[in-house]
């Protein structure tokens, strides 16, 4: 259930962790003042000079922007860098609609903020793309029909890139293992079980990309 | 809802004039029917495919929206004045805003407002802000003070008319009454019966949960608006938009090329449609305003709880002589669509010369019902199918013997029309033979703690025929390459790709060269909602239609510049060609017609139904799962579904759909429950941590879809039937009757939790 929102962010110099979870994780919900209490203070106010430099390697490029601290890599990603093909499902760690790797390993970019990704290498759903031609996975997804809608994609496939660099010999069960931090409300589950599997067989052919 | 109103419609849609000439049923088919990857599927998994949440517009602003926290309450003051001051803030309105304090009307009962002064459940909207980003935007919101009389609610629809119980509305609690549903003489009929069963059936509240969320974006073009939205209609979603803001339809463009995921909860606009624009006019900048997963959860539709108690009379041979059923369900605080058909399998499944269901309807302060995939359906289904298991266990006959031997052929709840096909014995029969049902019905119970066990359910799905309005136009360019143009939206269910392949099989062309223009209100023909498992058979025969013309006209044009017989003239690839003469072929690029026009164009109209018959899909499924005797864990080992939906179009999303439909299912029997606390009438799981849809690990390893196809040539011009909607039907009852057969614990409440299993299971022990 929503969390309240916090107003100690002010005495700090930027948000704090508990005033980020409170602005991402509760969104507009439960935000009201509850019957007569006072409203909440006015929350911090983030001034350009509050904002930071970073520098984000996304799909091997160097990305410099200003960000707030507050703002997550997904937010980044997409509202401030354009790259759409990651997505926002629940923006709560939830979904998995927006998995990207980070150093090889898929994690939730709406649970990661934009100034902890400096230094590392983000992969997304554009990075497995070689100019035009789809990646190994993303061509499974298609001749196996791993999907319906095709809005949990990105992330599914992100996960199954994740999982096959860890493990290029996953079993059927360690495949739905790897897949379940993945929600798929169309239900595509059975389709993509056997995508991951046919992309785990092609690249252990060497026949991948 | 009623049979009369199907729940895809909305007021009046224009009628398409009647074909001049049909195309005949399609002897065989070189595309139709193969596996074949999606048209779009490149653009879906590479990224680049545009979502409305994707829609990123110079200047663009954010929206959010403020609400309710309380179950009920009234809005005494919302202070706006510190939100408005705040950095990056350009709007923030509420009821006061003039353009903003308008009516809210929902098509049946109690009208509300936009934002309305008495909030009827969580999450109701109070204001609305739009910023820079939507940090600022939510900072925005958590500034404005409101000051709430919080007011007693209702959160359980079994109270909801009880003499303790507020009045929520001024007219009452209950819904007008409708009057039961009566065929034969009940009383007849339970006298006629050697044994007679009741019992009560509960069904949990479900929330549909789309990936994508609700929301759209909107740009003012002058008098002219643009909206991005996340819908299953562009054209229902204009229709509602125009009426609301005032503004004529032509003016009102709604783009919908790519959703994701809406199963019924996105048919209509939502109060973001009209926020969003509103927001953007004041600003005068373009405005997203996508929901919070949270808001998501509590506000945009739901499949309602339900309570069904059911009587069913048998003769000791097998015949069914009555079947009664007494429901009680809640659209929630508004009366919006989605509630009621509970009864349609009762009334229509299986051969009863008697029958009655009554069903009665109560507000509740939550948020409203809307269609949910097979609205109504898969919780009677839960009922009836487990109810058949019972009767079936009573008379000491097999449960697929017993239902072969109730099956009609003509639809009883239509007054007796004939069904056009009927492949629901074949998808009993063929789906256990391909289950091996005997065999596994068989086996001997396991000594160990975890038990295994089979059931089938079986089912019918209302609509399912389609049917008229519908537009749709194929283009050739000079050159022979292809344009597709319809107004129907793709929802996941490989729309495009069928219509595609229809093209493609009438015009030798490939399929995955035609370009198509889809969902766009502004550039593609009218369509009703993609929804109702409708769209193909709705769509499939005008674009075969349409395709059928620029073959007819091609031929034309070979004929005329050739001085050759029509009737002697075919089309293959590329070319015109000659039948008795093969030989003679007339490329396509070639004809002068063709190359001085610069395009030949076909335009295809949905024709009627035929009369005094029924179009209706089939299906039977059939499940077998494990149960945890110690834990109540159930684990689905497997699953396969046989379902008639007429001619398969392209095997691969077919199977997707079936696959898909049943996982769906599993979650209603297994996990999806959404829990209101009854103190404060807050729904405690709104996220999707705590309300729990199926994920991998809860999908069976093996998975069986089985197409029964009666070759449906009455139906309309391709055979096809719907398919998304029977697909989720059967499958919770079959898992109910799985966990029966494993363990003799009948669970008549969904969703069998761990913890309910257990419970039962104890109880019945204490009974023995
Ligand atoms: S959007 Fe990140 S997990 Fe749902
Ligand atoms: S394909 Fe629609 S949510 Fe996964």
């Amino acid at each position: 259930m929503a969390k309240k929102p916090t107003t100690k962010g002010r005495e700090h110099d930027g948000v704090t962790r508990r005033g980020f979870i409170g602005t991402v994780g509760v969104g507009a919900l439960g935000a009201a003042t509850v019957g007569t209490r006072r409203a909440e203070a006015v929350p911090e106010i983030t001034t350009p000079e509050a904002m930071v430099q970073i520098g984000l390697t996304i799909n091997g490029r160097i990305h410099r922007l200003l960000v707030e601290p507050r703002w997550t890599l997904l937010f980044t990603l997409r509202e401030r860098l354009g790259l759409t093909g990651t997505k926002v499902g629940c923006e709560r760690g939830e979904c998995g609609s927006c998995t990207v790797l980070i150093d090889g390993q898929p994690r939730y970019a709406c649970m990661t903020l934009a100034v902890e990704a400096e230094g590392s290498q983000i992969t997304t759903i554009e990075g497995l793309m070689d100019g035009e031609a789809l990646g190994d996975v993303q061509q499974a997804f298609v001749n196996e029909d791993a999907f319906q809608c095709g809005f949990c994609t990105p992330g599914q496939i992100m996960a199954a890139e994740g999982l096959l660099q860890a493990n290029p010999s996953p079993s059927n069960e360690e495949i739905r293992k790897g897949m379940s931090g993945n929600l798929c409300r169309c239900a595509a589950y059975h389709h993509i079980v056997r995508a991951v599997d046919s992309a785990a067989d092609g690249r252990r052919k060497g026949d991948n990309r | 809802m009623s049979e009369e109103s199907p729940y895809w419609i909305e007021g009046t849609v224009p009628e398409t004039p009647t074909p001049a000439e049909y195309p005949q049923p399609w002897k065989t088919t070189s595309v139709i029917g193969r596996r074949m990857a999606r048209v779009d599927a490149y653009e879906r998994v590479s990224g680049t495919a545009v979502y409305p949440s994707d829609v990123i517009l110079p200047g663009m602003l954010y929206g959010a929206i403020l609400r309710c926290p309380h179950a009920r309450a009234r809005v005494l003051s919302v202070d706006t004045a510190s939100s408005k001051a705040m950095p990056g803030v350009h709007a923030v309105i509420t009821a006061s805003t003039p353009e903003a304090d308008i009516p809210w009307a929902y098509r049946r009962g109690p009208e509300s407002r936009l934002f309305p002064t008495l909030c009827q459940h969580e999450g109701e909207a109070v204001a609305a802000v739009a910023a820079e980003t939507p940090q600022q935007a939510a900072d925005a919101l958590r500034t404005i003070r409101v000051n709430y009389e919080i007011l007693p609610h209702v959160a359980d629809q079994e109270t909801s008319s009880g003499p303790k119980s507020p009045k929520i509305w001024d007219g009452g609690n209950e819904l007008p009454a409708r009057p039961p549903y009566q065929r034969g003489d009940i009383d007849t009929g339970f006298s006629e019966a050697d044994i007679v069963l009741e019992r009560t059936f509960t069904t949990a509240c479900e929330i549909h949960a789309p990936m994508e969320t609700h929301g759209c974006v909107a740009q003012w073009d002058g008098d002219r608006l643009t909206l991005w939205e996340s819908t299953q209609g562009v054209f229902a979603v204009q229709a509602r938009v125009a009426e609301i803001l005032g503004l004529p339809l032509s003016k009102v463009r709604i783009v919908g090329h790519y959703m994701g995921g809406g199963f019924g909860s996105k048919l209509q606009a939502g109060k973001y449609s009209i926020i969003a624009p509103m927001l953007a006019r004041l600003t005068a900048r373009p405005v997203k305003l996508f929901l919070s997963r949270e808001e998501n959860m509590l506000c945009v539709g739901n499949r309602p709880p339900s309570r069904m108690t059911l009587k069913a009379g048998v003769k000791k041979d097998g015949t069914l002589t009555a079947l009664a059923m007494d429901t009680l369900s809640t659209p929630g605080a508004y009366a919006v669509s989605g509630y009621g058909l509970e009864d349609w399998q009762i009334r229509d499944l299986y051969t009863v010369p008697n029958v009655r269901t009554s069903s009665r309807f109560v507000y509740i302060n939550a948020g409203p019902a809307r269609p949910f995939r097979a609205p109504g359906h898969p919780q009677g289904s839960w009922a009836l199918e487990q109810m058949m298991d019972d009767l079936a266990e009573a008379l000491g006959m097999d449960p697929i013997a017993f239902r072969l031997k109730n099956i009609p052929s003509v639809s009883q709840a239509r007054g007796g029309k004939p069904y056009t096909t009927t492949g629901l014995k074949e998808c009993l029969t063929e789906g256990a033979a391909t289950f091996n049902w005997e065999t596994a019905r068989s086996r001997p119970a396991q000594k160990s703690h975890l038990k295994r066990g089979v059931g089938m359910g079986a089912c019918l799905w209302i609509a399912g025929g389609g049917g008229p309005p519908s537009t749709a136009i194929v283009k050739i360019f000079a050159d022979g390459s292809v344009n597709l143009n319809l107004g129907a939206s793709d929802i996941g269910t490989g729309t495009k790709s069928v219509m595609a392949m229809i093209v493609a099989e009438e015009l030798g062309v490939d399929p995955h060269a035609i370009q198509i223009e889809h969902a766009d209100t502004a550039t593609t023909q009218f369509a009703t909602p993609s929804g109702g498992s409708k769209t193909i058979p709705t769509e499939s025969p005008a674009v075969r239609e349409a395709a059928y013309a620029v073959r007819r006209r091609l031929i034309e044009l070979a004929a005329e510049q050739h001085e050759l017989n029509v009737e002697d003239l075919g089309l293959a690839t590329g070319a015109v060609i000659s039948k008795s003469d093969p030989t003679a072929t007339f490329p396509i690029t070639e004809l002068e017609g063709l190359q001085k026009r610069g395009l030949v164009m076909g335009i295809g109209y949905r024709g009627p139904n035929p009369e005094d018959v029924a179009i209706t899909p089939f299906a039977a499924q059939f499940c077998e799962v494990e149960v945890n005797t110690r834990t109540g864990e159930i684990g689905v080992l497997s699953f396969l579904g046989a379902h008639d939906s007429g001619r398969v179009m392209n095997r691969l999303t077919y199977d997707n759909q079936v696959f898909g439909g049943i996982t769906m299912g599993i979650g209603l029997a297994l996990t999806e429950e959404r829990i209101l606390d009854q103190a404060t009438g807050k729904m405690v799981n709104a996220n999707l941590h705590d309300y729990k849809i199926p994920t991998a690990l809860d999908v069976p390893a093996e998975m069986t879809s089985l197409p029964i196809d009666p070759h449906d040539e009455q139906c309309n011009t391709t055979g096809a039937k719907g398919l998304g909607e029977p697909v989720t039907i059967p499958t919770a009852g079959a898992i109910a009757n799985a966990v029966f057969h494993a363990t003799g614990v009948r669970i008549t409440q969904s969703p069998i939790t761990p913890a309910r299993f257990l419970e039962a299971q104890a109880a019945q022990a204490k009974e023995v």
